[in-house]
This record gives C-alpha cells, sequence and structure tokens, in this order.
C-alpha cells in the first residue's frame, strides 16, 4: 500500500492488556489545571520502569468539569489494578493535592473502584470533612490555600497499551515534523494517550536483549547507524526512525488514533521527506492486540 | 393502572397509625384485603375500609386524600414507591423511610422523616419539631436521601443527624442541627437560638447569619470548592433550592460545637 508516496508496510503492531483510569484535575484557570495534570503526569512514559504510562486525555472547558471551573483529563495505565492503584495515590497525593487551587475528581464509572480521596483524607489530620453529593462522595481536605476537594475514588475499565506505528523517514527533522503532525491529530481523539516525551519515542525496543537481565533492548533492526551490521529493516534512504506509542480504553479507539495519526503523516507525503510507515511487530510475542496498517488505513 | 387512594373520612377524634399503608405490605393484596387490613386508631382497631374511602389499585403510587394531622407514620419504612399525602400529615410521617418519595401538600407534625435511610420527602408546608432527628433514646438519626421543607421547620431539626441533606426554604426553629453527627442542613430563612448545640461534624448552610452561640468560632471568610458540586446537586429538585440564582461558593465558615472538637461547621453566605 502507497498513500501519497508513503509506503505502508503489510505488517501490524502489537499490544497488549492493561487496566486504565481517568481522572479530572480542575483550578482556578486552565494554566494551574494543566500544571498540576503535567505534574501528576511526569516520569510515566512506560511501565517498564515508571510504574505505570500516563498523559494528558484533552483539556476540559468550565461546563465539561464537575465542580464549573476549567479543568485536564488524565489518563492513567498500568499492567494491574494494584499498581494503578499505588501509582494514581502516589502521584494524587504528591502533585495534585500540593498543586495550588486544584480538585481531583474521577473521569471514569465502573470496574473496581481505585481510591482517590479515600486514603489521601488522612493528610487532613482529623479535620477532614466528607460529602456526599449527588450519590458520590468527597473529601473536603484543609489545606494552606482553603480546601482540597477530592472525590473519594474512581473507576478502572480493561484497556489497551502499546498500539503503535513506526515513522521511517529521510532526515531525524523531517521524521519529528511528521511525527508532530501526527501527534497534533491524534490529540483530538479521545479516550487515549501517547505517553512518550511529546508522544514520541525514538528508542524503541525489541523484546529480549543479549544480556539476560533485560528483558526489552534497542530496535536494531531499525536503528539507522546499525544498517550494515544487522538484519536491518531499513533502506540506504532512511536515516531515522520514530515511534508513536499510543494507550487507549479500547482496540477501537486506539484504531482511530493510529488512522487519524498516520493520514496526517501520509498528507505530509515523501514530498516531506516520509519514506514508510511501519509497526513494532514481535512475532506475537508482546501481545493479543494486532493492529494490521493496511485494514486501519483501507 | 390509578393510583390507590386512601380518601379520610375524619370520622375518628383518634389519632391514627397508617404504618401498614406502605407498598410492600399492600402488594399482592386484593381490594378487600386492603380493605380489611387494621390500623390502630387511638386504643382501637379498625378496619381501613372504616376510616377510608379506598379507590385504585397501584402499590407503587398511593394517595392519602383529605388528610389531617392526625395521621402518624405514614410510608413508616416504604421500600419504595410514591406516597402523596392531600392535606397535613400527622407525626413520624417517613420514619425509617428506606427508598421512594413522600410528598405532602400540607403541614407535617413532629418527627418528619425521623431515622430516615432512604428515599426523599418533600413537604409544601411547614414541618414540626425533630426533622430528620432520632427517637428518643436512639444515637443516630436521618442517615441518608432528602428532606424539603418549603416553609418553615421547628425546633431540633436534624438532631443527630447521621448523613443526607435536610433543605428549609423558610425558617428553622432553635437547636438546628443539635448533637448532629455529620450531613448537610440548608436553611435559606432565619435561623433560631443555639444552632449546632452539640454538633460533633456536619454542615449548617445558611443565607442569613445567626445568633452565633459561643460555642462556636469564627473561621473568616473563604471560598469552598464543593459548595458548587452541592448546588449543581440540587438543580432536579422541586424547590426553590434549585434556583441557580441562590448558589454560592464563597462562605464565612464558623466552626463548633468546640465543646465537641470543633469539626462541625455553619457557613454563612457572604
Amino acid at each position: 500500500m502507497i498513500i501519497n508516496g508513503v509506503v505502508i508496510d503489510a505488517t501490524f503492531a502489537e499490544a497488549f492488556p492493561m487496566k486504565a483510569t481517568r481522572v479530572i484535575i480542575t483550578a482556578q484557570n486552565e494554566k494551574w489545571a494543566l500544571i498540576a495534570a503535567q505534574t501528576m503526569t511526569g516520569f510515566a512514559t512506560s511501565v517498564i520502569a515508571c510504574g505505570c504510562e500516563a498523559g494528558i486525555e484533552r483539556t476540559l472547558s468550565p461546563d465539561e468539569t464537575p465542580d464549573g471551573r476549567p479543568g485536564v483529563a488524565v489518563l492513567f495505565f498500568a499492567m494491574g489494578g494494584k499498581g494503578l492503584a499505588k501509582q494514581l495515590e502516589t502521584r494524587a497525593g504528591q502533585c495534585v493535592l500540593t498543586s495550588p487551587t486544584s480538585a481531583l475528581f474521577a473521569g471514569i464509572s465502573g470496574g473496581k473502584p481505585l481510591p482517590l480521596g479515600k486514603n489521601l483524607r488522612y493528610f487532613g489530620d482529623g479535620f477532614q470533612i466528607a460529602k456526599k453529593i449527588g450519590g458520590q462522595r468527597y473529601w473536603r481536605i484543609p489545606v494552606m490555600d482553603g480546601e482540597f476537594l477530592v472525590e473519594a475514588t474512581t473507576g478502572t475499565a480493561e484497556a489497551v497499551g502499546g498500539g503503535n506505528f513506526l515513522v521511517l523517514a529521510a532526515s531525524p527533522e523531517q521524521g519529528l515534523t511528521a511525527c508532530e503532525a501526527a501527534i497534533d491529530a491524534m490529540r483530538k481523539i479521545p479516550n487515549v494517550i501517547m505517553p512518550f516525551p511529546g508522544g514520541v519515542v525514538r528508542s524503541g525496543s525489541k523484546v529480549g536483549s543479549k544480556y539476560p537481565a533485560l528483558g526489552a533492548s534497542t530496535n536494531d533492526a531499525f536503528c539507522p547507524t546499525l544498517k550494515g551490521v544487522v538484519k536491518s529493516e531499513l533502506s540506504e534512504d532512511i536515516e531515522s526512525v520514530l515511534e508513536i506509542v499510543i494507550d487507549g480504553l479500547s482496540k477501537e479507539d486506539i484504531d482511530k488514533a493510529m488512522r487519524a495519526g498516520i493520514s496526517a503523516i501520509c498528507e505530509l507525503g515523501a514530498a516531506n521527506g516520509v519514506r514508510r510507515i511501519s509497526a513494532g511487530n514481535y512475532g506475537g510475542k508482546l501481545g493479543p492486540y494486532h493492529f494490521h496498517l493496511q485494514e486501519i488505513l483501507a | 393502572m390509578s393510583a390507590l387512594t386512601f380518601t379520610f373520612k375524619q370520622n375518628t377524634a383518634q389519632r391514627v397509625d397508617l404504618s401498614p399503608l406502605v407498598s410492600q405490605n399492600l402488594h399482592g393484596l386484593s381490594a378487600a384485603e386492603i380493605a380489611a387490613l387494621e390500623l390502630q386508631a387511638g386504643n382501637a382497631r379498625l378496619p381501613v375500609a372504616e376510616l377510608f374511602d379506598i379507590s385504585g389499585a397501584d402499590v407503587q403510587d398511593i394517595v392519602i386524600a383529605n388528610a389531617t394531622a392526625k395521621l402518624d407514620y405514614i410510608g413508616k419504612s416504604s421500600a419504595g414507591g410514591k406516597i402523596s399525602v392531600l392535606g397535613d400529615a400527622g407525626a413520624y410521617t417517613g420514619m425509617q423511610l428506606q427508598g421512594g418519595s413522600i410528598s405532602v401538600s400540607g403541614n407535617a407534625g413532629l418527627y418528619l422523616g425521623c431515622e430516615l435511610k432512604n428515599g426523599s420527602i418533600v413537604v409544601g408546608g411547614n414541618a414540626g419539631d425533630y426533622v430528620g432527628g432520632a427517637l428518643p433514646g436512639n444515637k443516630q438519626g436521618m442517615r441518608g436521601g432528602s428532606i424539603i421543607i418549603k416553609g418553615n421547620a421547628g425546633s431540633r431539626v436534624g438532631d443527630h443527624l447521621r448523613r443526607g441533606q435536610i433543605l428549609i426554604e423558610g425558617d428553622a426553629g432553635d437547636y438546628l442541627g443539635s448533637r448532629m453527627l455529620a450531613g448537610t442542613i440548608a436553611v435559606l430563612g432565619q435561623v433560631g437560638r443555639y444552632p449546632g448545640f452539640a454538633m460533633r461534624r456536619g454542615t449548617l448552610l445558611l443565607w442569613n447569619t445567626p445568633p452565633l452561640p459561643a460555642y462556636f468560632n469564627d473561621c473568616g471568610a473563604n471560598t469552598f470548592a464543593f459548595l458548587p458540586l452541592l448546588f449543581a446537586s440540587f438543580k432536579g429538585l422541586n424547590s426553590r433550592f434549585a434556583d441557580s440564582g441562590l448558589a454560592f461558593s464563597r462562605a464565612r465558615r464558623y466552626g463548633g460545637d468546640i465543646v465537641e472538637g470543633g469539626r462541625g461547621e455553619i457557613l454563612v453566605k457572604v
């Protein structure tokens, strides 16, 4: 398949099941809601070492938030519910509770409830106040700028993590420009995040390593400087490969995000240095969800 | 199916206990069986048909028509459905209500919604003392649901209140929220003496500054993030509280009862 001069490989990306949740952070203005959200989702690029993958889904207008203030929706993904709960609680406590004027609400219902304010309330040292409003339980925790309002729990959802595609370009600059266009398009799709820096990964990995202690290592088949010494996937004219990783609440959400991202890249086309679109295919070793590039774009 | 309607004949000088006339007791009974149910009236037990004209059949939609303040325990422990009282209701209306709704077009007597567990009560007129309170000797009053009073309420509203909300559009009497454990009481009108007496936790939300007792201390004015959520939850109510013009998020906070640790609060609109 070739779109606007860009070759779409006949391959598929592999993804795996994860547990996910969404929270809504509000503040007196969007600036401070974003500060809290960015802090909460820092160091959350990969479950390999961060404990969770997290990102800002989108900003919310005052009429979309529970307390009528500007807000941000944040998605969290982890391999299991326990790990997700731990990450959520730690990050809520250190990054949102601490952020001036913030409030924190559940952004998803159903599934096993995850504590938000349920345990954070003890920070109130006995002065915390519970309020049940509209069937939901909230905690008011006195803090130095007034009160931190936090919903007691949020819900969980079965989700999919690790959807991805690779952008093969003639130069690093052209590859990054293409990825930026893709991320801009993908951020408009609900229920997904691209957890890596700016949504883009330059250190894609393969499963396994020559070092027994490592479960993953550099994806040598896509490293341009190793073209001559490994069984490379790259042709002579490719100097840069970047990866976009997508976590979503469902396979369909990731399908939509991949379609939006790859389509945006193909609009730039071969004239802007984009040569191929491929995917992280690990021969079925990574996960049960398969995203066939050509089917998604058909 | 039309509402099961009990029209009070007003042919007794005695108080009548209407607690048997709730949906879970009437479900599956024929009209004759309902008519033969016995009600305590003073020291006598009288069949329903002797006190009421009965029409309709829907036990989930019960109407008590021509009602007076002599009819006690309306909707006691009712587990669901709708009860509409056309006229006044006596004491203990909605006592230990477990679900569903009760509306009273006139006034309600003492202990309205006492120990209410869930569901909602709306009173078009005034209510007596101990709204949402605990029965004498018990330690927990209302523990869920909501009570709306469109008129005034008597003394000791929310005595021992554990959870849920009581919304009073008019005035409230003395000892509002006495011995309150948690929950919310909102009053649009004036409040009597000694509000929050022996209150341990919970919120008295007031539009007018009450006569502040010595056992409450001023914590200053602030913006409270939970108030917009609370007012938003009122929006669907058949009440003046649904009027967004009444909503506020800035309030002066008074902490008390200091004797009980000062963890309750009176929030007054500023």
